[in-house]
């Protein structure tokens, strides 16, 4: 099976730079949404037998980042009623170099730790923190707090495809106490976003800049 | 058993308090959990049967420590609130624009609830990943309690402080996973098993494992640089919350990074945690010392001062020794004033409705007595005056750091207190003096003298002075015990 | 030897047939019937008898131009191997000389248009040359990551290695290059998306407006020198697909051949479907390709 896997995680890391160089929206979230799964899909694909837990997870998994978060987040999009992001720092090419630069960065790391199980690829953990560098340079490089959200969305399917990859078994009690909190996390941003732009008519967090440390605060509560 | 019962009644006690209708049944509700918490918080210092998942959720001594503060502040903070919410419906009545499924004071209520939960769940943890899981809770159940009073700033607030607090808790489940990877998945991340395993664990995989989680935590703590979203939050939110963010929650991540440590120290990386705690305690005291001087609101300078804290706690941590209980103890006197200070701000606030330090004048005249005694003497508690418990905290991290010979740190710490202590007294004096100015002549400034809002800071101002006068015994015993488990 | 001088006159001899395919396909997408598919050897026969006309402004560069990227492309299609046999010139490192060889082509056109002294012809080539600083790279890097994974320098040594066919392992790294030199290909050789072969409106020519003012023999040599870069361009994403059947060199070579047309009507898919990019996106695709080979060269390092 280990043309499957390197397709699996190669697709995943591509999945990063569509993102990181696409302006739209919609098509963020769609992605993101298939990273999830694919992550999700993991545990399948390894060559080792699965447990029903896992089994259970990656299905509560599949739902929840392949339905639910981008229902969640596509009806944030539509309330907010915006269509495409302001070009980032240094526009999208460079934000596309700067995803392969990650890339590079991620196996100079994965050279450097040790393992003591056996990795079933060598590309596997290098891409979940290539991922993951990805989610943390959306977050950094862009303006509207949709595709912030979407770039936290980003960085956990990192975390968790690194999980996936090193740590067969955990608890499943945990697992699943772990995916409700991203859930609600999810939630309550997408519940921060129509607030913001119930009272900014906008979305673009850089322009969030009244709270600074030597202005005057004001008046009245 | 019974940190199963603090978390859940609590939780299902917010559930309900959003769906209950009436205000004073709500009130009710919040002060009857809060005692009940207490009350059990008390009892499980001297009894702990085990029962259901105590595996998971139990308390040792360093979480005993934890919860008897944590309880402490939310059953003070719950009856000045009840208060608190009174005045506000009192004053805004909420239109029929306002008009939503949940009632304002109904998610605040039942958020507060929730939030208390979540810490309880932090502090109870054994296992890590559930320790993991209440830090991002506590961000969730907190985030709609900044943004109660529902104006641009505090949505600005709130979106600040959701959004770098969860990325940081993010970097910290990397670092929960490196630790998985590090002791080979065999312990469950239980800290039991981990303790005892640390011995046979990778070395660089837990070195990883603490810079992730010291980094996710430290966000969380309000550690220098990633404390930005602190002063943010903690001057935005409603006094009662800002009170229980700084008092509570600060202390609650501190323990999961005290976790980690107790893992390190088991592995013998004790050096290296260390290093970095000192670096970063004495970054976030500087920082603090920096940005106080100028400060023209008096919560945001309040914040900065709860960094300041949180950088000594983590500075006496990192020298060990006599640092280490000075830390502690560093840790209730700030919790128990900080508290008090932020109630007494919320009076203020109430009172003159600016949060200009340039607009609020003569607290200590005849209209506003209370209010302004109050003030002053959370000043000096808060800056370390001798009688105060946070004079006890620094003076003995003071005394490790000469016994370590780190005679240039003894330097930059005292110029950085000398700098906080010249900046709040500016403030804080400059309140006091004078008559209050009246902007127009309807608002006459009459502090709100209903019981609770001066009396409950009052009982943590004498807390944290009767704590820095004289240590019980039995307490000194316990203390004796967590110092050794820090292996200090 | 024999074999691959017979291998090198199939290659000049079949070149220009390709285009007709491209041109047919087109048509047929249009509802046309479209120029006979022998249409461009009728053109380059037509335009050898011409004579041509050269302006008092130009120099030897200017006639010098066609004939030197003629020449060199000529010599690059004696490196390429053909149907996974090497062809006349093969030594380790030859990978340098290919890239170089064409790198000389486009310099010469490049010189030849801005010889004419014309800013319009100079637009065409610094718009050809700003391509050129994103297509190159990635060319380079690309060949270097097939260079890495089979372990050999030379472009026989690299398609005819096992590794190239070796699908279930190196199946991502051999997409991702795929990927990377159709691209390229359609870059390099002036193809939709990246510049219109038959436009006619003057601000959206990149590669007719260099060569806007050659006629007769000088023009031939262009076309001709077009249709042989077509096909060694095409030959390197070929030679990743081909693989040496056992049946012997005629059917191998008949293989190939077909491969070839049927990546000739690929082209003229993309070019129906497809409108050509706006001049500022061009850049940002070339650094789509050159994304991917760089992934696709740090795959191949480990």
């Amino acid at each position: 099976m280990n043309i499957y896997v390197n397709f699996l995680i190669i697709s995943v890391f591509l999945i990063n730079l569509i993102m990181l160089s696409s302006s739209r929206i919609r098509a963020c979230i769609k992605l993101m949404a298939l990273q999830g799964v694919l992550v999700a899909l993991t545990p399948f694909i390894i060559p080792h037998s699965v447990a029903t837990g896992v089994v259970i997870i990656s299905v509560i998994n599949i739902i929840l980042k392949g339905m639910v978060f981008p229902w969640l987040l596509l009806r944030a999009l539509q309330d907010a009623n915006i269509r495409k992001e302001v070009e980032p720092v240094g526009g999208y090419p460079f934000s596309l170099l700067i995803g392969v630069a990650f890339l590079v960065m991620s196996f100079w790391l994965d050279s450097r730790l040790a393992y003591s199980i056996q990795v079933f690829s060598n590309l596997a953990v290098p891409v979940a923190f290539a991922t993951f560098f990805t989610g943390v340079f959306i977050i950094v490089s862009r303006t509207k707090a949709l595709t912030q959200v979407i770039g936290y969305l980003i960085l956990e399917n990192g975390i968790y495809f690194f999980g996936s990859i090193l740590l067969s078994e955990q608890p499943l009690l945990v697992e699943l106490a772990v995916l409700l909190d991203v859930f609600v996390a999810v939630f309550v941003m997408g519940i921060a976003i129509f607030h913001i732009n119930r009272e900014f008519d906008h979305i673009e967090t850089n322009k969030l800049s009244e709270l600074k440390d030597w202005i005057e605060p004001q008046e009245d509560i | 058993m019974i940190a199963i019962l603090l978390i859940t009644v609590p939780f299902f006690s917010g559930i309900i308090s959003f769906y209950t209708r009436n205000d004073i049944l709500r009130r009710g509700l919040l002060i009857a959990c809060a005692c009940f918490h207490l009350g059990l918080s008390c009892v499980s210092w001297f009894w702990h049967p085990q029962g259901f998942l105590s595996e998971w959720f139990t308390f040792d001594s360093i979480s005993k420590v934890f919860l008897a503060i944590t309880s402490m502040l939310f059953w003070g903070a719950s009856l000045y609130g009840t208060q608190y919410l009174a005045d506000e419906s009192r004053h805004n009545k909420e239109g029929a624009s306002d008009k939503k499924f949940f009632s304002r004071e109904a998610v605040f209520s039942g958020c507060l609830l929730i939030f208390l939960a979540t810490m309880t769940m932090v502090i109870a943890s054994r296992q890590l990943a559930l320790l993991w899981v209440g830090v991002e809770a506590t961000t969730l159940a907190s985030a709609p309690l900044i943004y109660f009073h529902r104006t641009r700033r505090s949505l600005e607030a709130m979106w600040k402080y959701l959004l770098i607090c969860s990325v940081g808790i993010a970097i910290a489940l990397l670092g929960i996973l490196f630790l998985a990877v590090a002791d080979n998945n065999q312990s469950g991340m239980l800290l039991s098993g981990l303790l005892t395993n640390a011995a046979s664990v990778n070395v660089m995989w837990l070195k990883a494992a603490f810079l992730l989680l010291f980094v996710g935590y430290g966000t969380k703590m309000g550690l220098a640089p990633l404390h930005t979203w602190l002063p943010d939050a903690h001057s935005e939110a409603p006094s009662v919350v800002s009170a229980l963010l700084s008092g509570a929650l600060l202390n609650c991540a501190f323990l999961g990074i005290i976790r980690i440590y107790q893992i390190c120290i088991a592995a013998g990386l004790r050096e290296f945690c260390q290093e970095i705690f000192v670096f970063f305690g004495l970054l976030s005291v500087l920082f603090a010392a920096v940005f106080i001087l100028r400060q023209r609101d008096y919560k945001r300078m309040l914040a900065y001062s709860s960094v300041e804290h949180m950088g000594i706690m983590a500075l006496g941590l990192g020298l060990g020794g006599w640092g280490a209980f000075g830390s502690f103890v560093n840790m209730f006197g700030h919790s128990l004033t900080k508290a008090g200070l932020f109630l007494v701000a919320g009076n203020i606030l109430s009172c003159f409705k600016t949060k200009k330090t340039s607009d609020v004048r003569g607290l200590l005249s005849q209209t506003t007595w209370r209010t302004g005694v109050l003030w002053v003497v959370g000043f000096l508690l808060i800056t370390g005056m001798p009688p105060s418990a946070i004079f006890l905290g620094k003076f003995m991290i003071l005394k490790e750091m000469i016994f370590q010979g780190r005679y240039w740190m003894v330097v930059l710490f005292l110029g950085a207190l000398a700098l906080i202590f010249i900046g709040m007294a500016r403030i804080f004096i400059s309140m006091t003096q004078g008559h209050p100015v009246e902007v127009d002549k309807k608002r006459i400034f009459r502090e709100d003298n209903s019981f609770f809002r001066w009396a409950i800071p009052t009982l943590f101002f004498i807390l944290a002075i009767c704590l820095g006068v004289y240590f019980p015994e039995w307490l000194m015993t316990f203390m004796e015990v967590i110092m050794k488990r820090l292996g200090a | 030897m024999s074999m691959k001088i017979a291998q090198f006159i199939l290659i000049l001899m079949v070149s220009p047939f390709l285009f007709g395919v491209i041109n047919r396909t087109k048509a047929f997408f249009a509802g046309r019937k479209g120029a006979p598919l022998f249409q461009l050897y009728y053109d380059i026969v037509k335009l050898l008898r011409k004579g041509a006309v050269y302006s008092f402004s130009t120099t030897w560069v200017f006639i010098a131009g066609p004939m030197v990227s003629l020449s060199a492309i000529i010599v690059a299609s004696l490196i390429i191997p053909f149907a996974g046999h090497p062809s006349i010139i093969s030594f380790d490192g030859d990978i340098i000389l290919f890239f170089y060889l064409l790198g000389l082509a486009r310099f010469f056109t490049c010189l030849a248009a801005l010889d004419t002294g014309s800013s319009f012809e100079g637009m065409g080539a610094s718009r050809e040359v700003q391509f050129a600083v994103f297509a190159e790279p990635a060319l380079f890097v690309s060949l270097a990551a097939l260079a890495r994974l089979t372990g050999k320098s030379s472009l026989a040594g690299i398609f005819g290695s096992p590794q190239i066919h070796s699908w279930v392992s190196y199946g991502p790294l051999l997409c991702l290059a795929i990927a990377a030199l159709f691209i390229l290909f359609l870059a390099e050789n002036s193809r939709i998306p990246v510049d219109d072969p038959n436009t006619h409106l003057e601000l959206t020519m990149i590669h007719e407006v260099m060569v806007l003012d050659h006629g007769g023999v000088d023009f031939a040599y262009i076309l001709y020198g077009a249709a042989i870069k077509f096909w060694i361009l095409g030959a390197l994403l070929t030679g990743i697909i081909f693989k040496v059947s056992p049946y012997g060199w005629g059917v191998d070579t008949i293989i190939f051949i077909l491969l070839m047309v049927l990546l000739a009507v690929i082209v003229g898919v993309v070019e129906s479907t497809l409108a050509r990019l706006r001049l500022l996106k061009v850049p940002h695709f070339l650094i789509v390709a050159l994304s991917l080979s760089f992934v696709a060269f740090i795959i191949s390092l480990r």
